[in-house]
């Protein structure tokens, strides 16, 4: 419950996508095609640079580019600093780009939530993942 | 009104509480007694998690002659699964935006 391959809470979307990597990686990291289909930002592709995302409802993320692997790999911190601690937000987005025979297959995880303060985040990285698993299984079961 | 995530996180973000929801999940409806048995606290401690638990809607309870019961309300776990559907349901619609994107992109 403390392994610390399991100790954030995620969320996984995945999609084929008929276009090549090469073209999907320009769009996640050249600003202005990423502001066109994520939000406004002033992105570079390097490790450690600190940028923001902006959100057409007046939000701004504080982001640090994690990782950069051309054409395959994409990491960033997806943080929400909010005045109301309910709604603050940490973690982390990651964007695994594989050829596929039609295309490429995107995958983006955001992990590590903590919505609220540090004693919570401490919390999620304690076993939220393994919480987490249970919990669509435990409802489907109850409803 | 607080916030519903901010409330559960909150509870459930102490491992010792969490250990004890999860064994009401796990086991069904127990006493105060038998989770004390189970846990690496004192009784009063696990009455003062089962009380912040209860506050938060994750736990009802029942007395009995002299024993009171505790059992999971798991429907209170609805609010987490409902956000990260949200965010899923995010990522979703930008990957949308991202096809559409990349049909009108140049080669």
């Amino acid at each position: 419950m403390t392994n610390a391959a399991t100790d954030t809470l995620s969320v996984v979307v995945e999609r084929d996508i008929p276009f090549p990597a090469e073209k999907i990686w320009r769009a996640l990291t050249q600003p202005h095609l990423m502001e066109e289909w994520l939000m406004k930002n002033d992105f570079k592709p390097v490790v450690g640079h600190s940028f923001n995302l902006r959100g057409e409802w007046g939000g701004v993320l504080d982001c640090e580019v994690l990782a950069v692997e051309p054409n395959k790999t994409l990491s960033y911190t997806w943080n929400h600093t909010h005045e109301d601690a309910a709604y603050n937000l940490k973690s982390v987005v990651t964007f695994t780009l594989t050829p596929t025979s039609s295309g490429t297959h995107l995958r983006v995880e955001q992990s590590g939530f903590a919505p609220t303060q540090r004693q919570a985040y401490g919390g999620a990285r304690a076993g939220w993942q393994n919480m987490f698993a249970k919990l669509e299984e435990v409802l489907a079961r109850t409803e | 009104m607080p916030n519903a995530h901010d409330v559960l996180f909150k509870t459930l973000a102490d491992p010792t509480r969490r250990a004890i929801f999860e064994r009401l999940c796990r086991d069904g409806e127990q006493t105060v007694a038998a989770l004390t048995a189970r846990a690496k606290v004192s009784q009063p401690a696990v009455s003062k998690h089962l009380a912040a638990l209860k506050q938060a809607g994750l736990v009802r309870d029942r007395h009995e002659g002299r024993q009171t019961h505790y059992s999971a309300q798991l429907r209170a776990l609805t609010p987490l699964v409902d956000w990260t559907r949200r965010l899923a349901g995010f990522w979703e619609a930008r990957f949308d935006d991202l096809e559409d994107l990349l049909r009108r992109m140049d080669q």
